[in-house]
Order: C-alpha cells, then sequence, then structure tokens
C-alpha cells in the first residue's frame, strides 16, 4: 500500500507542469508552444528535451501510470483469490473472548437457544450469510464491499485500453468551411488533421457538407456587451446513408456515423476581388481573416500570383464594428457586423509561390516582395467599406470589397476507444461507490447460559457500522421488552 | 416579479447572510474566549491544547456556563446563515431563468451555501463544535471574495455553458467541494488537537467526520470528472484533452485517492491526514488559479 500511496503521490506531481507550461496538442491555443519558444529562446529546448510541452505523452509520465497499474494489478489479483475464497468459504467460529470485539453486548433472555434460532432467522432476513452450530451463530456480510474494490481497480485497466483505442485508432482534424462552401472528408480538406499510428488513411467517413449559413448573436447592452449569445451552422449534408440537413451548435455536434463535426470557432471571411494591371480578375472570392480578439478584430492576407504584369499580396485587417479607438489607431468595438471596415496594405513582386516550399495561407513570405507606396511616398493604405472599389498605385490594378460572409471552425473527432472508456468509467464509479459504501462486518451470537446470550460485532472496514444494525439484533433477540442489554461498545 | 428585482433581493439576501454569519463567528469567538479563560482558571485536569480548550471544558463552574449557552445561539446563527444563503441562491437562479452556478461569482455563492448546509448537516449527532468557527470562517472569505471581487449582474449563459451537463457536471463539483472543504477543516483541526501523538476524544470524533465526509466526496467528484469528460465529448470532440481544468480534476482526485491509501497504510495516519489537504489545495487552485491565471478552454464567462 505505501507503494501506491508513493506513485500516487509522484502522478498528481508528474501532472503539474503539463497545466503551468504550454502543451503540443492541446486544443486551446495551438501556437503557445511555439510562442513560448519564441519568448523563452535558451529555456524552450530544455524543457523541450524533457518532454516538458508534451508531458502526458513523456516517458517518464508513461512510467509512473504503468508503474502504478502493474503495481495495483499485482496487488489486486492476489486479492481477487482470496475473495473468491472467502466467498466460498463459510463464516468462521467465534473468538473466544467476544468482548474483544468492535461492539459487544449480553443479553439476558428468556431461552437462550430459541434466541439463538430467532437472531440467525433475523440475521438471514437481512442478507447475512448465516451459519447455526450448536451454541453459536455465525454470520457475515459485506463481501461486495471488496468486490466493488476489485471492480475498481481492475476498470482502470480497461480505461487504459479504451484510452489506447482512442489513442491508436483515432483521428482529430479542424477544418474552417466558408459560408457556401463545401467540405469533402478527405485528409487534404483538412487545416490540420492528426492521424492515430495504427489508423487506416482511407477510413475516413465519407461525406460531404455545404455550409448553408453561419448565424452568430452577441450581447448587444449591458457590461457584457459583446459577449457571445449564441452560434448556429446551418449545414446540408451527403453520407453514404442519404442527405439531409441539420443545424450544429455548441454542444449539439454534427454525428456522421460516429464521425463528429464540433462547432468550435467561427470568423469573418470578406469577399474580395482583385482586377490586376490589365483588368482581368486575378483573384475573388471570401478569404478567411483570422480573429485576434474578443470583438473579432481580424487579420488576414490575399496572395495573388497570377495578376499581370505584377504579382500582387494584400495585408488586411477587417473590423466588423469599425471605431477610432483612443490611440487614434482603428479598432473592433463589437464583435457583431455594425460598421464593417477593410484596411488594406499591399506588397508587389515574387511570392515565393512557384518554388515548391510549403506556406501558411494566413501569412506572407516577406523576401522578394516590395511594399506598395503611395503618391507621397508613405506605405500605401486604403480603408474600404462594402461595395467599394480601390486603385492601387503604379498600375498594379484595384481591389473591391464584395461584401462579408463567415466562416465556422469545427472541430473533427473519430475516437473508437471512447465507448470502453465510458463503460470503464461507470464500471469504476459503481465499484467506488460500493467499495467506500458497503460495510462489511462479522457478527456472533453465543450462548452463554440457558438465560444469557452474548453478541459480538467485528468491522471489516475502516468505518463504524450503522448502530441501527445492531439495534435491530438486539431486539430480535429480546423476547421480554423489559430487558436492557449490558453494552459495553 | 420581474428579473432584475428578483436579482437584487438575491443581492439582499447575501447581504443579510454575511451579516447573520459574521455575527455567528463573533458569537463562536466569545464563547471560546469564555471557555479559555474558565479553562485558565480550572485546576488539574485540562489537557491543554486538548479538545475540552475549545468545546466543553470539565471546569466546575464560572464563565464555562456562559460559554455553553452561547454555543447553541452561534449555530442558530449559523442556520439562520445558511437559510439566508440558499434563498440567494434561489433568487439568483430565478432571476436569471437558469441554475445559479453560470460564472465564478454564482459558483462561488452556491459553493458557500453548499459548505454552510453540509456542515450543519454532517454536525447533527457529533461532538465536533470545535471546527464550526472555522467553518463560518472560511464560507465568509468565500462569500466576501465572491461579492468584492467576483461578482457579476446576472446575464445569459455563454453557448458553450448552454447545456444540461452544466446542471449535473457542476452540482456534483459544487457537492464534492462543499464536502471536500468540511473534510479538509476537520482534517486539519483533527491534526491540532492530536498534536504530539496524544488522541483526544474530540479529535477521534473530528477524524471521524473527516473520514466519512472523505469517502461520501470522493464518488461524488468521481462523477463530476466522469460526467465532465462525458460533456466535453460532447462540446469539443474528446472526453479527455488535458486542458488545465481537467488536469487540476485529475490532480485533486489523485490526491484524494493517496489519501484513501494512506488511511489504510500503517503508520501514515498523519501523512494521510496532510494528503486530504494537499487534495483540498488542489481543488481550491482549481478554481481559482486555473480561472483566473492559467488560460484554457474552461475560460469563459468573464471568469
Amino acid at each position: 500500500m505505501r507503494t501506491a500511496v508513493v506513485l500516487l503521490i509522484l502522478l498528481a506531481v508528474a501532472a503539474v507542469p503539463g497545466s503551468l507550461l504550454p502543451q503540443r496538442g492541446v486544443a486551446s491555443d495551438p501556437a503557445a508552444v511555439a510562442l513560448f519558444y519564441r519568448d523563452n529562446p535558451d529555456l524552450a529546448p530544455w524543457l523541450d528535451r524533457l518532454y516538458l510541452f508534451d508531458v502526458y505523452a513523456a516517458p517518464w509520465f508513461a512510467a509512473v501510470y504503468l508503474l502504478l497499474l502493474v503495481s495495483m494489478t499485482g496487488c489486486v489479483l492476489p486479492r481477487c483469490v482470496r475473495l473468491w475464497r472467502e466467498v466460498t468459504a463459510q463464516p468462521p467460529a467465534a473468538p473466544r473472548r467476544l468482548e474483544r470485539e468492535d461492539a459487544h453486548a449480553r443479553l439476558t433472555v428468556e431461552e437462550a437457544s430459541a434466541s439463538l434460532t430467532a437472531a440467525a432467522a433475523h440475521l438471514r432476513s437481512r442478507r447475512f450469510r448465516v451459519v447455526e452450530t450448536d451454541g453459536e451463530v455465525r454470520a457475515e456480510k459485506g463481501h461486495v464491499r471488496e468486490l466493488g474494490n476489485l471492480a475498481f481497480h481492475l476498470s482502470l485497466l480497461v480505461l487504459l485500453v479504451g484510452v489506447a483505442g482512442g489513442r491508436l485508432f483515432g483521428y482529430e482534424g479542424r477544418v474552417a468551411v466558408v459560408e457556401g462552401s463545401t467540405f469533402t472528408n478527405i485528409a487534404s480538406s483538412y487545416d490540420a488533421l492528426t492521424r492515430a499510428p495504427l489508423a487506416d488513411p482511407a477510413d475516413l467517413e465519407p461525406l460531404e457538407f455545404t455550409l448553408r449559413s453561419f448565424d452568430a448573436q452577441f450581447e448587444t447592452s449591458g457590461p457584457r456587451l459583446g459577449e457571445p449569445r449564441s452560434f448556429t451552422a446551418i449545414l446540408d449534408w451527403v453520407t453514404s446513408d442519404g442527405a439531409g440537413t441539420t443545424e450544429v451548435r455548441p454542444n449539439q455536434p454534427f454525428d456522421a456515423n460516429g464521425t463528429k463535426f464540433f462547432l468550435t470557432g467561427h470568423g469573418y471571411a470578406p469577399q474580395i476581388t482583385v482586377r490586376d494591371g490589365r483588368g482581368d480578375v486575378a483573384a475573388s472570392g471570401p478569404v478567411i481573416f483570422l480573429p485576434q480578439d474578443q470583438a473579432f478584430t481580424s487579420d488576414g492576407v490575399v496572395k495573388v500570383p497570377d495578376a499581370r504584369p505584377t504579382p500582387v499580396a494584400l495585408e488586411g485587417l477587417f473590423l466588423p464594428t469599425a471605431a477610432r479607438g483612443a490611440d487614434g489607431i482603428d479598432v473592433s468595438a463589437y464583435p457583431g457586423l455594425v460598421n464593417p471596415a477593410l484596411l488594406l496594405t499591399a506588397y508587389s513582386g515574387d511570392l515565393g509561390l512557384d518554388d515548391g516550399g510549403a506556406q501558411s495561407v494566413y501569412t506572407l513570405d516577406l523576401d522578394g516582395l516590395v511594399e506598395v507606396t503611395g503618391d507621397d511616398g508613405d506605405r500605401w493604405r486604403a480603408t474600404l467599406a462594402p461595395g467599394e472599389t480601390v486603385r492601387l498605385p503604379d498600375g498594379l490594378g484595384t481591389v473591391t470589397f464584395d461584401g462579408v460572409t463567415r466562416f465556422a471552425n469545427f472541430q473533427v473527432a473519430r475516437d473508437p476507444g471512447k465507448e470502453i472508456s465510458l463503460v470503464a468509467a461507470l464500471l469504476l464509479l459503481m465499484g467506488l461507490s460500493v467499495s467506500l459504501g458497503v460495510p462489511r462486518r462479522r457478527v456472533w451470537v453465543r450462548r452463554v447460559d440457558d438465560a444469557t446470550v452474548e453478541v459480538g460485532w467485528r468491522h471489516l472496514g475502516r468505518r463504524r457500522c450503522a448502530d441501527s444494525d445492531s439495534a435491530a439484533l438486539t431486539a430480535a433477540l429480546e423476547h421480554d421488552p423489559d430487558n436492557h442489554p449490558e453494552s459495553t461498545t | 416579479m420581474q428579473a432584475d428585482e428578483m436579482a437584487l433581493w438575491s443581492d439582499r439576501l447575501v447581504l443579510a447572510s454575511l451579516a447573520a454569519l459574521s455575527a455567528c463567528l463573533v458569537t463562536y469567538a466569545v464563547a471560546a474566549a469564555l471557555a479559555a479563560r474558565s479553562a485558565g482558571r480550572a485546576p488539574a485536569p485540562i489537557l491543554v491544547g486538548g479538545p475540552e480548550a475549545l468545546t466543553a471544558s470539565p471546569a466546575p463552574v464560572t464563565s464555562d456556563d456562559r460559554a455553553n449557552a452561547l454555543r447553541p445561539a452561534g449555530t442558530w446563527l449559523m442556520a439562520s446563515g445558511a437559510v439566508l444563503l440558499v434563498a440567494a441562491v434561489v433568487a439568483r437562479g430565478l432571476a436569471a431563468s437558469r441554475v445559479p452556478w453560470g460564472n465564478m461569482y454564482e459558483f462561488g455563492l452556491t459553493a458557500s451555501a453548499a459548505v454552510a448546509v453540509t456542515f450543519l448537516v454532517v454536525r447533527r449527532g457529533r461532538r465536533v463544535d470545535a471546527v464550526a468557527p472555522w467553518v463560518v470562517a472560511l464560507v465568509l472569505v468565500l462569500l466576501g471574495v465572491s461579492v468584492t471581487s467576483l461578482y457579476t449582474p446576472v446575464d445569459d449563459l455563454v453557448p458553450v455553458l448552454d447545456s444540461t451537463w452544466l446542471v449535473v457536471h457542476v452540482a456534483a463539483a459544487i457537492v464534492a467541494g462543499a464536502l471536500f472543504t468540511v473534510g479538509a477543516l476537520a482534517t486539519l483541526a483533527q491534526m491540532v488537537l492530536s498534536r504530539g501523538g496524544r488522541e483526544g476524544r474530540g479529535s477521534s470524533e473530528l477524524g471521524d467526520l473527516a473520514h466519512t465526509v472523505h469517502l461520501v466526496a470522493f464518488p461524488i467528484w468521481t462523477f463530476a470528472v466522469i460526467a465532465g469528460a462525458v460533456w466535453a465529448e460532447n462540446a469539443w470532440g474528446r472526453y479527455w484533452g488535458w486542458d488545465p481544468k481537467e488536469t487540476w480534476a485529475f490532480i485533486t482526485w489523485v490526491l484524494y485517492a493517496a489519501h484513501l491509501h494512506a488511511l489504510a497504510t500503517g503508520g501514515w495516519r498523519r501523512r494521510a491526514g496532510w494528503l486530504a489537504v494537499a487534495g483540498f489545495a488542489a481543488f481550491l487552485f482549481n478554481f481559482f488559479g486555473v480561472n483566473i491565471w492559467i488560460p484554457g478552454l474552461h475560460s469563459y464567462a468573464g471568469v
């Protein structure tokens, strides 16, 4: 038991750093580890060598819980055998001195042997296992306590199987879908897809859905102005089973044969059309801008490599409710669309898309790009309202802010081990409640002489048993209501 | 009645409860002072540092009688404080038309009520009045922090909280937390009273109270964690993601598991007490520390 206590304390301590340091693969902020690296360039590689950004996948963390489970199994299996022996055996004989037990009473009765019979019947009716011998009743109750205890401990092994099932065969992904566009469930559609080592790549559920609309409501007044109040995404879907329309909300995912799509975020995708220097449309459509704050000040880029004669790139800030901040900088004051504005700057030159390297669609690679300047020699800037068009300097073309659509972020998950984990958790809870709630005790009733019996209770748990049981037994033993037991509890 | 009027009544009831509980604390303090004085005067048979110094002194007469007369008054004040708090929680729920644990203020308010009610329930039939002033003091601190630092007007829920699991998961966490609180205070009092290896009668009653409370709390906490996992699966697509809140719930669970194992280990009784206190500290950190300092998926509702 000391080993268990020490390992449990170790497990608790080992779990702490993962909550204080940023972790890879923890959903709240995927960029947290990279930010920590940037802010602590000397410390971060050392922490990384010690697995402190992957605490819960670290070998030393696994060592603690595997040691714990091994020691637990080594303890529990012999106890299973012992429980089996005890269940199949009779309650043991009374010890010689019953007054040394946890509770003891000596009662005066009319006739001792009749009282013993009455006691045996009473104890049987209370679901004790009872053996009657000449002059003695032996009874025992509460083996289910140990059964619960063992079930609780063994359920932890089942839980490990369930967790491993998800880690080995499941997958998790993220995708942003713009209103009106269609998502097809293939690996290349995802913004990020983490697949378990043993998951079958061809195993993605065949399905397709179109985000028909996305609606967001925010608090419009009071101290919580701008706090989200409701999000609703409407999906038109097609799966192998058929087609339909579903509303998706927080806490209400879209379930396609076990692959679930959870609505976890949203943002704005301004519709932007870029005409190049020759007047041809070089780029058109909604562009996802990533929200930066609670008021949905969002930033994004538009890459126009096909613009002729010169390729162009735009960097922009989208403000759903534009307002002039205290320091003269434009910010968004409210997450809803009240006064949308698009603030743009531009670059021209080689976008670096043709050299084959991977690039984020949300940031520009500034190598080979030249800042576009206005007639005054300063950096060119433009602020557009929906429907407005602005001409880029130097004959680079025009930019039109056509309107605003929204996008919804979906977290996609398939975890084939989760049913096993749920069953394990329920078994764990039941076992725990039984093992902590059910008392286990033995009771002996012995004839002392024709008019006297002796009762001894022994508690095999760590807790005192309820007095009601011993009171009820005393009442069953006493034929004469005037009798008073001299208790030596 | 209008919702905002209801909210106002909730705030008034909280103030009334603060007054009742403060009066209760003063009453207990006066009773303890009178008892200590008479204990100091009395001749030999006092166990210094024993439970009698804090609860009932065997000294013959003197101011101890007045102390004994004051204690029921303290208990009555505590009970009325608890009733006022429960009424405040109900009024808050009616004002918001939902369960009143949608933000940190409401959680603190409901938890204060739960701790007070839990103690009043478990003290029945036990000689554990030594710990009563500490329970009242803790409820006062929690309530005071809630009112001064965490207060938020009644409002609707953020969408991610709008789920039946809010009722189940948070209610279980509050009940388990209230039991943990009483358990930790009883454990601490028991450890103080049995300093130097002496087992006074009051200390064994406190130990028994702590043990019973922990045995009830642990499965409820387990249920709260499991319910949270089921909710997380339904809201975020995974039942366990090592979000800071989940991690500290896990740490709390493991420390209380260590406490229960230590109780069954020879020679570890006192260390078992420290483990229960450590488990409670982890629980507290999960509510205050994680909500305030650590960003995560459980950060919402403006703290």
